[in-house]
C-alpha cells in the first residue's frame, strides 16, 4: 500500500465515518428531530386503507 | 436506527467491493467520493422535496409526481421510469436475496466445508446456478431455488398484509448487531496477515493497497497476438514490484512494467458510470423509491436531514466496512489476479465465506452475518415493492390487496425468467446494467433538470426547507443547477460514445463496443467475433414490455390525467 493510498483511505473511511456520527447527534440532540426524519419506513399509509 | 437500517441493503457489502475490484480499486473510489458529493447528495435531497410536494397534492407514485411536478401529459411516460427500475431490480435483488438466506442456513446447520478457493467457487455456482441455464430450478440444499420461494413468499405475505411493524422491529434490532458482526470481521481480516506463507505477497496489505492506491502498476505484453489480451497482471506492494521487474528483465523485451496514473483512469466513462449507479444503487437516489416514500411525509418533517442521515449511514456501512473487508480478505485469500476477475457479486459469495470458514466459531459468525444481510436485503426488497404498488393503485384505481396481486404475478414471472437464465449470471447481469445502472442515470439526471430547472433552485431549496432542522448549504445550488446536470450528461454521452460506438478514447479510434452492447448486437468480444446473447437480448425485451405495460396503463389513468391539470387527485 503506497502512502497515497493511505491518504485516500483515510480520509475516505474518517469523512463517512465523522458524517455518519454528525448526524446523529444532530438528530438525537435537537428537539422532537426524532419525530421529523423519517427513512424509507415500511408501513406506507396505504396499508391502513384496507383490512 | 430506523433511517439507518433501511439505508443499508446489499449493495454495501456486495456490490459495491465487486465493482470496487472490477474498475481497479483506488481510481475508482476517488469516481465514487465525487459522485457521492456532487450528484448522490444533491439528488437525493431534490427527490426527497418533489415526493413530499407531489404527496401533498394527493399523488404517491412517480407517473403522479412527474404529472403533477411539471403539468404536462408526456409527463406520467417519464415517471414510468420510477416504476421500471424498482420493479425490475426486484426481480433480480430478490434471487440475490436468498442466496443470502441459502448461505445463513448452510453456515447455521454447519454444511459449508469449505477448504479451498475452488470449494467457494463451487458452492456459489451452485447456489445462483451459474453451471447452466436452468440449473437453479433445481430443488435441492445447494441451489438458490428452496431458499427463493421462502424468501418471495415472505416478501409479498409481508407486504399484502400489511404487517410491516414485526419486520421494522427486526430490522432496528438487527441493524446494530450487523454494524457489530461487520466490526468484528473486519478486525479478523484485518489480522490476517498473508494466509498462506507459500505466497507471502497475498496479504491483508497489498489487499488494502489494491482497493485504495489511486496509481495502478501492471505488467502488460509489449505487441499482444490478435485475441490476447494486453494486460497480463497487475502487481501490488514493493516485494511484487521487484518480483515485477525481474520478470520484465527476463522477458527479452516481450513484457513492460507500466504505470498507470490516476488521470488515466479517470478517463473511462464506463467506470465513473459505475461509480455514479453504485451510489444511486446504495443511497436508492434515482430509483423512484425515495420520492413515493417521501409522498407520504408531512411538511413539517425534516426532508434535508433524513436525506443526509440516510446518505451518511449508508456510506458508512460502505466504505467504512464494506470497503476494508471483502477485498483485502479476497486478495490475501485468492490472490490479485482472481480479484480483477470477479463478477460483481463473486466477492462476496466466495471470499466471505471462506473467511467465515477460517475464522474461530465461524459457523456461528457466517450464518449470523448473512442471516442479517438477508434481514437488510428483505427492507430494501420490500421498498423496491411499493412505488409498483402506488403506481398500480393510482393508474388502476384499485385498492392495495388487487394492486400487490397484480404486482405479485408480474414480478413472479420477470423472476422467473431472471432464475432461468443464470449461466454466467447473463439475465441478471444484463438487467443489472440497463436497468440498475442505465435507466437510474436516466431516471436521476431527468429529476436534477426538472428540480433545479424547471422548478429552479430558489423554489426547490424553498421546498426541501420546509421543517428542515439544517440548511442545504448554499454551494449546493450551483451543484444542482449547473455542475450535477452537466456531470451526468457528460458521463452518459461518452458512456454511449465509448460503449455503443466503441470509440478508444486513448487512441482517437473506434473498435469494439462494450460487452453489454455486444450481448445485444453481437460483435467483436476478448479478440474474437461472436452473436448476440439470446439471454441478453430477452432481458432487453422484458423491459421493454413491462415499460409498455406501465404506458398503456399510465395513458389510460384518470388520477394521471388531474396531475396534468394542475388538480389535487382528490378535488
Amino acid at each position: 500500500m503506497t502512502t497515497s493510498g493511505l491518504i485516500v483511505m483515510l480520509l475516505s473511511v474518517g469523512t463517512a465515518a465523522t458524517l455518519f456520527g454528525w448526524c446523529i447527534y444532530k438528530v438525537l440532540t435537537t428537539p422532537r428531530e426524532t419525530e421529523k426524519v423519517h427513512g424509507v419506513e415500511l408501513h406506507t399509509p396505504d396499508m391502513d386503507g384496507e383490512g | 436506527m430506523a433511517v439507518a437500517g433501511s439505508a443499508v441493503g446489499l449493495g454495501n457489502f456486495l456490490r459495491f467491493p465487486g465493482l470496487a475490484a472490477q474498475y481497479g480499486g483506488g481510481a475508482f473510489m476517488i469516481a465514487y467520493a465525487i459522485s457521492f458529493l456532487i450528484i448522490g447528495l444533491p439528488i437525493g435531497w431534490a427527490e426527497w422535496a418533489m415526493g413530499r410536494y407531489a404527496g401533498g397534492k394527493g399523488f404517491n407514485s412517480a407517473p403522479g409526481a412527474f404529472a403533477a411536478i411539471l403539468n404536462k401529459p408526456w409527463a406520467k411516460y417519464v415517471g414510468i421510469i420510477g416504476v421500471i427500475v424498482p420493479v425490475m431490480i426486484y426481480m433480480y435483488y430478490v434471487f440475490i436475496e436468498s442466496w443470502c438466506l441459502g448461505y445463513a442456513v448452510k453456515f447455521w446447520t454447519g454444511s459449508v466445508d469449505l477448504k479451498t478457493t475452488d470449494d467457494a467457487v463451487a458452492m456459489f455456482k451452485a447456489m445462483s446456478g451459474q453451471l447452466a441455464d436452468g440449473s437453479a430450478l433445481s430443488f435441492s440444499w445447494n441451489t438458490a431455488l428452496p431458499w427463493l420461494l421462502v424468501v418471495f413468499v415472505f416478501n409479498f405475505w409481508l407486504i399484502y398484509r400489511g404487517i410491516s411493524g414485526g419486520i421494522e422491529k427486526m430490522c432496528n434490532l438487527g441493524m446494530p448487531v450487523l454494524i457489530v458482526l461487520a466490526l468484528m470481521v473486519l478486525a479478523r481480516v484485518m489480522t490476517l496477515g498473508a494466509p498462506d506463507p507459500a505466497k507471502p505477497n497475498d496479504n491483508v496489505v497489498n489487499g488494502l493497497g489494491y482497493m485504495w492506491n489511486p496509481s495502478k502498476v501492471q505488467i502488460e505484453r509489449t505487441q499482444p497476438a490478435p485475441g490476447e489480451a494486453k494486460v497480463v497482471e497487475e502487481v501490488v506492494g514493493a516485494a511484487a514490484i521487484t518480483e515485477a521487474e525481474q520478470k520484465v528483465a527476463a522477458s527479452g523485451g516481450a513484457l513492460k512494467l507500466v504505470t498507470i496514473t490516476p488521470w488515466q483512469q479517470l478517463k473511462n466513462p464506463l467506470m465513473w458510470m459505475a461509480a455514479a449507479a453504485q451510489i444511486f444503487f446504495s443511497l436508492s437516489v434515482g430509483f423512484g423509491v425515495i420520492i413515493v416514500y417521501a409522498s407520504y411525509l408531512r411538511k413539517q418533517d425534516d426532508v434535508v436531514l433524513s436525506g443526509l442521515t440516510a446518505s451518511s449511514a449508508n456510506e458508512f456501512c460502505e466504505v467504512a466496512l464494506g470497503g476494508l473487508i471483502t477485498v483485502p480478505a479476497a486478495v490475501a485469500f485468492l490472490g490479485l489476479a482472481s480479484v480483477a476477475g470477479q463478477g460483481t457479486f463473486g466477492l462476496g459469495f466466495t471470499v466471505l465465506p471462506l473467511v467465515f470458514a477460517k475464522m474461530p466459531l465461524g459457523m456461528f459468525f457466517g450464518g449470523a452475518f448473512f442471516f442479517m444481510l438477508f434481514i437488510a436485503a428483505v427492507t430494501s426488497s420490500i421498498s423496491m415493492l411499493q412505488p409498483g404498488i402506488a403506481f398500480l393503485e393510482e393508474a388502476m384505481n384499485v385498492g392495495r390487496k388487487v394492486s400487490v396481486t397484480i404486482l405479485g404475478m408480474l414480478t413472479t414471472l420477470g423472476l422467473g425468467f431472471v432464475v432461468f437464465f443464470t449461466k454466467e449470471l447473463k439475465a441478471l447481469d444484463t438487467l443489472d446494467f440497463w436497468v440498475g445502472t442505465f435507466l437510474i442515470f436516466i431516471l436521476a439526471t431527468i429529476q436534477i433538470i426538472v428540480f433545479g430547472w424547471h422548478w429552479g433552485i430558489q423554489r426547490g431549496l424553498k421546498e426541501a426547507h420546509q421543517g428542515a432542522s439544517i440548511r442545504i448549504p448554499r454551494f449546493f445550488g450551483v451543484i444542482m443547477k449547473w455542475i450535477c446536470p452537466v456531470f451526468l450528461l457528460t458521463i452518459f454521452a461518452m458512456t454511449v460514445l465509448t460503449s455503443v460506438f466503441g470509440f478508444d478514447l486513448s487512441t482517437k479510434t473506434f473498435g469494439s463496443a462494450s460487452s453489454y452492447v455486444v450481448d445485444l448486437m453481437g460483435g467483436m468480444k476478448d479478440g474474437k467475433e461472436v452473436e448476440a446473447n439470446l439471454a441478453a437480448k430477452l432481458s432487453v425485451v422484458l423491459v421493454i414490455v413491462v415499460a409498455c405495460f406501465f404506458a398503456l396503463l399510465s395513458s389510460r389513468s384518470k388520477a394521471f390525467q388531474r396531475a396534468e391539470q394542475g388538480l389535487n387527485k382528490h378535488d
